[in-house]
């Protein structure tokens, strides 16, 4: 496995096929369904609006990011570098990124007003505070529902993950139904055996499929149930999904497109989601971990940040080389940025009060920024904006109307959370 | 006759304040100043003589790398005295250099500056953009010649201390570089990188005679895929038979800083590797260490707090609590005080002299 220049390895984590299939599976009639012999994926790609998340786990500093303060009492030893929007500066680990600017907008005022992990990470991916007695969908699940078309082959909703194996998160789509759940790709790398084996030819294949269906049909004359239905449906859209495994190949890419995105895991994962998105896949997420950087915060921002930066850059030329930026939504997100008063193990811990969250792509006003913090960053003081704005803003620009309703039970839930809205200043 | 060292009756002497946590400290060769890095990118020079605190203005990032020409003047050792000199508990008995030194000091935007450390107010006299990202230290050669540095561009490079022209650039580290020393012979240098790998160099030549490891040094944490390492503090014996190195080892954690500080000691003859610990369960890095003329070890660092750790061979036979993590520690000439840089903006001066025993009657 190839790493970024600091990195030096760690344990490979394939997905198995058992457990792939298992995660089609469990989507039954949803994430594979409506399954047909589509266009090809390109056409469809460019049929409507998709989504990517880049989600910084642990926390990623803003004052390392989106909102330095060189030369303040909690700037920390980097500078601000110019964009390539003149006025916009954003910090000196992001030089690839910098360029970008003309593609890009940033939200500075973000008061989250959630320090804890797992409630921030909700926050944002829900554009709501948990509550009790519901769970909403996160933001995956609602974008596949109202941005699939229904006739996709790849599940609506992805998660790239930076190791692990492969899973189904069913709970992510909660009200909204396995159908829209994400399926987790560990290190993303495609299932281990997606493919069929080199020593089984495509006629041992083939009969051993007729085998199957023949037993099958058989159960099915004398014990045919609902969910003997749904089991059947499920392995065939599951062999679909395998069919089309070539999407989870990025060694199908040109190798100096790959060398761009970089050679290690973060360039390779991001890579990966470019591609499914061009297969047709509505919503991925990619994980980079880790930024949780109670000590140490700038050397380890160096090192993450290093990892992110030139990928990410190299993300938005390759969209936009291909025509697909315009219909893509790229969100750059942690679960909250951190504190910026320097700890006294040189580290940064968890802060919610004042961050920033950058984006890209379809449906902004490229090259803007909205919010204000103060001089040395501990204080939103323009434009403070929580979660549920967020929420909002990204469901704009993909086209959709945030404020109608779901209809879980016959009950109308709000797709977004209606005490907040969206924030036009950096929609298109 | 000379004052007596006693490092076990260690004990704070004078408290410098400034406004922002500290970096680094290092006396000048004559040890009558201290000199400070602060986190508000500033050097601050204390007078031990006077009392005076004087800001040295140039850098626009962190400062982590200070290096003195080196002077024939034999430092006097400081003394503990009452405090009507002004300065509180410490005072100075130095011999002041007849002419003014040079100081080298180096930053987080890979920027030397040059400075005259003896003038009233020091100005920055030449700057020069050493690396492409941090310069993490800088050392002088025993001559006076050369100024080494070293950075997060993987490299060494060597300069001229009398005109900043560069000399060398010393390729082969594949990390950021963290530490580097002049061997006290003026033949040969060290370099330390995150990995714990320390590259030799033949500086006639500019190859790598050989590397030692204190790869110790290094972790690259699986959970949260980072690696943290590196000599935070590196020094070589006044005689050039040993080198020191410290850090962090054990990590269990990187971004909590779970780990032990460590001091990894080389025989610079054969090469062989020594690891010297705290003898009681410390969790912290080390940040500074030298090699006390009078053959024992001390090192600092910390965590929440701070620690001094003193060591006679392989034995941790004395520590010092310190009440803020020390983030460097400097050796006053005369080997009778040391100083930490502390997190608080404080630095504390100790005193390692014998207590005066009161006469008898």
């Amino acid at each position: 496995m190839d790493h970024c220049k600091y990195a030096c390895g760690t344990a490979e984590h394939a997905v198995s096929r058992r457990s792939f299939l298992g995660a089609a599976a469990a989507g039954v009639t949803g994430v594979l369904g409506g399954f047909t012999a589509a266009a090809s994926a390109r056409d469809l790609a460019k049929a409507g609006k998709r989504v990517l998340t880049i989600f910084l786990s642990g926390g990623v500093s803003q004052l390392e990011t989106w909102d330095p303060k060189p030369n303040t009492d909690t700037g920390g030893p980097f500078r601000a570098i110019p964009t390539s929007v003149p006025g916009i500066h954003i910090s000196e680990l992001l030089p690839h990124t910098a360029k970008q600017m003309t593609r890009m907008a940033i939200v500075r005022g973000v008061n989250t007003a959630e320090d804890e992990h797992g409630r921030g990470a909700v926050i944002m991916l829900t554009g709501r505070r948990t509550e009790p007695g519901i769970e909403y969908p996160h933001f995956g699940a609602v974008a596949a529902k109202l941005l699939g078309t229904g006739k996709a082959e790849l599940p609506g909703h992805i998660q790239i993950h930076p190791g692990g194996g492969g899973s189904f998160n069913k709970q992510d789509a909660a009200f909204l139904g396995p159908r829209y759940a994400s399926v987790v790709v560990g290190d993303g790398k495609p299932p281990a055996d997606l493919f069929r084996p080199a020593g089984l030819t495509t006629e041992a294949d083939r009969q051993r499929e007729e085998l199957r269906q023949k037993l099958n049909s058989r159960f099915a004359k004398s014990r045919r149930t609902a969910m003997t239905e749904a089991y059947a449906e499920s392995y065939d859209q599951a062999a679909k999904v395998i069919a089309r495994g070539d999407a989870f190949d990025v060694t199908k890419e040109d190798p100096k497109l790959a060398d761009k995105y970089g050679r290690h895991d973060f360039g390779r994962h991001l890579l990966l989601a470019r591609r499914l998105l061009e297969h047709g896949v509505t919503f991925v997420n990619v994980q980079h971990t880790n930024y949780d950087t109670h000590h140490e915060n700038f050397d380890f921002h160096i090192e993450q940040l290093g990892e992110f930066d030139q990928p990410f850059a190299a993300l938005l030329d390759d969209l936009a080389d291909r025509g697909m930026l315009d219909s893509t939504l790229v969100v750059v997100m942690s679960e909250f940025g951190r504190t910026p008063r320097i700890n006294h193990l040189y580290g940064r811990d968890h802060w919610s009060k004042a961050w920033s969250v950058a984006l890209a792509g379809c449906g902004l006003k490229a090259g803007s920024v909205v919010g204000k913090t103060n001089a040395n960053g501990t204080a939103v003081t323009d434009r403070e904006v929580n979660g549920g704005h967020l929420f909002h803003t990204y469901l704009r620009a993909v086209g959709q109307d945030p404020t109608k309703n779901f209809y879980p039970n016959d009950r109308p839930v709000p797709i977004a959370d209606p005490k907040a809205s969206a924030i036009t200043e950096i929609l298109a | 006759m000379a004052a007596p060292i006693d490092f076990k009756q260690t004990r704070v002497g004078l408290e410098l304040k400034h406004t922002s946590p500290l970096i680094g400290c290092r006396f000048d060769p004559s040890g009558r100043y201290l000199f400070v890095s602060a986190q508000d990118d500033t050097l601050q020079r204390f007078d031990l003589l006077t009392g005076r605190k004087t800001a040295m203005l140039g850098h626009q990032s962190w400062v982590r790398g200070i290096a003195f020409s080196p002077t024939t003047a034999e430092a006097g050792p400081l003394h503990l005295s009452p405090p009507a000199n002004g300065l509180g508990a410490l005072a100075l008995v130095a011999a002041r250099p007849a002419s003014s030194f040079t100081l080298v000091t180096g930053d987080y935007h890979g920027k030397l500056i040059w400075w005259d450390g003896a003038a009233d107010t020091p100005a920055p006299v030449r700057t020069v953009l050493a690396h492409d990202g941090w310069c993490r230290a800088v050392a002088m050669s025993s001559d006076g010649k050369t100024v080494a540095s070293c950075g997060n561009d993987h490299l060494v490079k060597l300069w001229s201390a009398a005109d900043g022209k560069p000399v060398r650039t010393l390729e082969g580290h594949d990390s950021p570089v963290y530490n580097v020393a002049f061997h006290p012979t003026g033949s040969r240098l060290v370099s330390c990188d995150l990995k714990g790998v320390i590259k030799d160099w033949d500086l006639s030549t500019g190859k790598v005679v050989r590397e030692l490891d204190a790869k110790v040094l290094h972790k690259y944490d699986t959970g949260f895929r980072a690696d943290i390492g590196g000599a935070r503090g590196m020094a070589f014996s006044a005689d050039g038979a040993t080198l020191a190195c410290t850090g962090i080892t054990n990590v269990s954690n990187a971004f909590a800083g779970i780990g032990n500080p460590i001091v990894v000691q080389f025989d610079w003859k054969d090469g062989k590797p020594k690891q010297l610990k705290p003898k009681e369960a410390y969790q912290g890095t080390g940040w500074g260490v030298a090699l006390h003329p009078a053959g024992f070890t001390i090192a600092a660092g910390g965590a929440a707090n701070g620690r001094i750790w003193f060591w006679v061979g392989d034995e941790n036979v004395h520590k010092v609590d310190v009440p803020v993590n020390c983030h460097d520690m400097a050796v006053h000439p005369s080997g009778t005080a040391l100083a930490i840089a502390g997190h608080n903006g404080t630095a504390i001066i100790y005193t390692m002299l014998a207590a005066a025993t009161p006469a008898k009657k």
